[in-house]
């Protein structure tokens, strides 16, 4: 789960990291009395879920609180991404010497949360990963110890190599940044800038947090900063009833248990010239309320010209799923086409079931597919 | 011969008398496993379906069974105790079935099975099987048949529709694997085609994989610098967007990596079979074989 600016910035504040004073607003107004208090020149940031928010035009300086409240009346609203501004961070401007990069991510091929810093800071770091390695230190932390005091120290002089004032200033941050990721169970957390002003002060600018969902259940204070504004309101609404689903732009609808399999379904839809309308994987449990809520939530996209089911019962009966299928589709008569494939656990009652309520049903998952993305094309059942 | 789990496994059940611990035990004693005890912390003493004895602690199961082998169904906040608890007992094999373990607990618990000399597969995964012999986990059974072909998967359902397209074909299974779709799990690709090639029974692999991370990428190499037997792989997640999580905690296409068309390209590159389609497994091992 991704939280805003905003929030990672009251994470690191919490653990004492430097970053200077701010406030969120929705409205010109409320950024033009914020822009009074802190006094002197301001940042207006857009919070929006999503990179590149400067090159759209998502922050902006301004000198006094008329121009903050005449930039905010620009960002707040716009689209950035695909995603709305609803949101604004107004925060005091500082004088930037240099920046640099500190981040941790919890890396797969080590196993270990990874410390990458670099003295190259301000742009995008996969860039400087890519065009010029050398300028990054990578550093694996065995979370059993956590980050040692001398590899901080590691860490601030890779950044500042003849300044041990500022490695010393920098090391704080980097322990301040590894408790708030182990604190709040993050799979990204970073400063990106790290900067240092003309006076030697070293401060963060900018920071992203991002908390495993796995996690989420002990950590209630965390879950609840979730922003249901930054998201689809489809997704919210599959996320409430158990499911997960991720809305795409074709039009062939999937209702698949197992992630692989729902991967893969979507992959077939290509493959026969389709486009899926999104991902969604019920899951192994064999509840016909999750079928009831899926076939809801995709019928409400206006893309959707046929909805397809793949269910491989293992764990999941697949009689559940026709029941839910007969018990959703009375409710709401289906206005569109729907395919049914399903095989394993319970398949003879489930046929049955589906064929006393007037549907056809496959077992063969190509023959589906195939018959699924004739029908979006509008072209008869092959 | 089959990998890691055989006729001759002994398996323990951490989480025995939960509502999917208990129903996936019946279902492995069904076919065949041999499942000596039952782990849940104040239930000691009882019976599980008159049969299997419960103890309070993985030490006790152990020392009274003997047992080697673990699967744990207990839920993901208490996962990584209960994979750590395994290993101190000394379980040399531990199968975490569970999903949505926090990936940071997954950090401390792998150097610490490592260390204990232990093998874990999972969490997030069905299992494992070796038809005819024994299963562990929740790949159902019927779908499976003995034979040459050594399946592994980062999926559940996905592998459930492979082994059932190679058992329509008559094509059976030495041993299918499902090594989980966390980012940070016990057992890895290569390590099962590592245990495959040294395995006499297994004569072809099948390889399912998904985007996210590069485990598929090092697989691929490792074919190709050290797999003598024919590998036929697939990458689920080919029109999946970058940035978002596909179900499984570790499907996710970060930046520019991780995507499916450089797993299939590595997977090219090794010179191994690519199938598009699920059902093209088949036609692509019988080639090989």
């Amino acid at each position: 789960m991704n939280i805003h600016e905003y929030q990672a910035k009251d994470i690191l504040r919490a653990q004492g990291v430097p970053i200077p004073p701010g406030e969120i607003a929705t409205t010109p107004e409320q950024v033009e009395a914020i822009a009074k208090k802190i006094g002197g020149m301001v940042v207006v940031k857009a919070q929006v879920h999503t990179g590149g928010r400067g090159k759209a035009g998502g922050v902006k300086l301004a000198k006094t609180p008329t121009e903050a409240r005449e930039v905010a009346s620009r960002i707040l609203g716009m689209k950035i991404n695909g995603l709305t501004v609803y949101t604004v961070l107004v925060t005091a401007a500082a004088d930037i010497a240099s920046e640099a990069y500190v981040g941790i991510i919890l890396d797969r091929a080590t196993k270990k949360p990874v410390f990458m810093v670099s003295p190259a800071g301000g742009i995008d770091i996969e860039e400087v990963a890519a065009k010029t390695p050398e300028k990054i230190l990578k550093l694996p932390i065995d979370t059993r110890y956590g980050l040692l005091p001398y590899q901080a120290m590691d860490l601030g002089f890779f950044l500042f190599p003849d300044d041990v004032k500022k490695v010393r200033a920098a090391a704080k941050i980097m322990m301040q940044l590894y408790q708030a990721f182990m604190k709040s169970d993050a799979s990204l957390a970073e400063i990106n800038p790290l900067v240092v002003t003309p006076s030697g002060e070293v401060l963060a600018l900018d920071a992203k947090i991002s908390v495993d969902d796995n996690a989420l259940d002990r950590h209630p204070d965390l879950a609840a900063l979730r922003d249901e504004t930054a998201e689809a309101k489809s997704e919210v609404e599959a996320r409430n009833a158990n499911l997960t689903f991720i809305k795409l732009d074709g039009n062939v609808g999937c209702v698949v248990n197992g992630a692989g399999l729902a991967m893969a379904t979507m992959d077939l839809v290509k493959y026969y010239g389709g486009e899926p309308a999104n991902f969604l994987d019920i899951g192994g449990s064999s509840n016909p309320e999750k079928v009831v809520n899926a076939l809801r939530i995709i019928t409400e996209d206006p893309n959707v010209k046929v909805i397809l089911f793949n269910i491989f019962g293992g764990i999941t009966r697949t009689d559940d799923v026709a029941n839910g299928i007969v018990t959703a589709t009375k409710a709401n008569p289906l206005k569109i086409p729907i395919v049914i494939r399903l095989t394993g656990t319970n398949e003879e009652i489930a046929m049955k079931i589906l064929q006393e309520n007037g549907f056809n049903a496959s077992s063969d998952m190509d023959e589906a597919v195939e018959k699924a993305v004739a029908l979006a094309k509008g072209g008869k059942a092959a | 011969m089959s990998i890691f789990i055989d006729r001759h496994t002994t398996l323990i059940v951490q989480g025995i008398t939960g509502r999917d611990g208990s129903f996936h035990t019946k279902q492995m004693i069904e076919y065949g496993t041999r499942v000596v005890g039952g782990v849940t912390p104040g239930k000691g003493g009882q019976k599980f379906e008159n049969e299997v004895p419960v103890f309070n602690t993985v030490y006790q199961a152990v020392e009274q069974t003997g047992a080697n082998t673990s699967v744990i169904y207990v839920p993901p906040m208490f996962a990584a105790d209960a994979i750590m608890e395994a290993a101190d007992a000394g379980i040399k094999f531990i199968v975490a079935i569970t999903e949505g373990v926090p990936v940071l607990d997954m950090t401390r618990v792998y150097p610490f099975v490592k260390e204990k000399g232990a093998r874990l597969l999972g969490p997030n995964c069905p299992g494992l099987i070796t038809p005819g012999e024994s299963k562990v986990g929740i790949i159902p059974g019927r779908i499976c048949t003995p034979g040459n072909i050594g399946v592994v998967s980062r999926s559940g359902t996905l592998t459930y529709e492979v082994v059932y397209q190679l058992t329509r074909a008559g094509m059976g299974q030495s041993t299918c694997v499902g090594i989980g779709g966390d980012p940070i799990n016990g057992t890895n690709f290569i390590d099962c085609l590592a245990a495959f090639e040294a395995d006499p029974q297994t004569k072809a692999v099948a390889m399912m994989g998904e985007i996210g991370g590069t485990d598929e990428q090092d697989a691929a190499t490792f074919v190709k610098e050290h797999m003598t037997k024919p590998v036929v792989g697939f990458i689920a997640g080919q029109t999946a967007p970058p940035g978002r999580r596909m179900g499984h905690a570790g499907a996710i296409i970060s930046g520019s990596s991780g995507t499916a068309a450089e797993k299939i390209d590595a997977f090219r590159a090794a010179g191994m079979g690519v199938a598009k389609r699920p059902i093209d497994f088949v036609e692509l091992l019988k080639e090989r074989m």
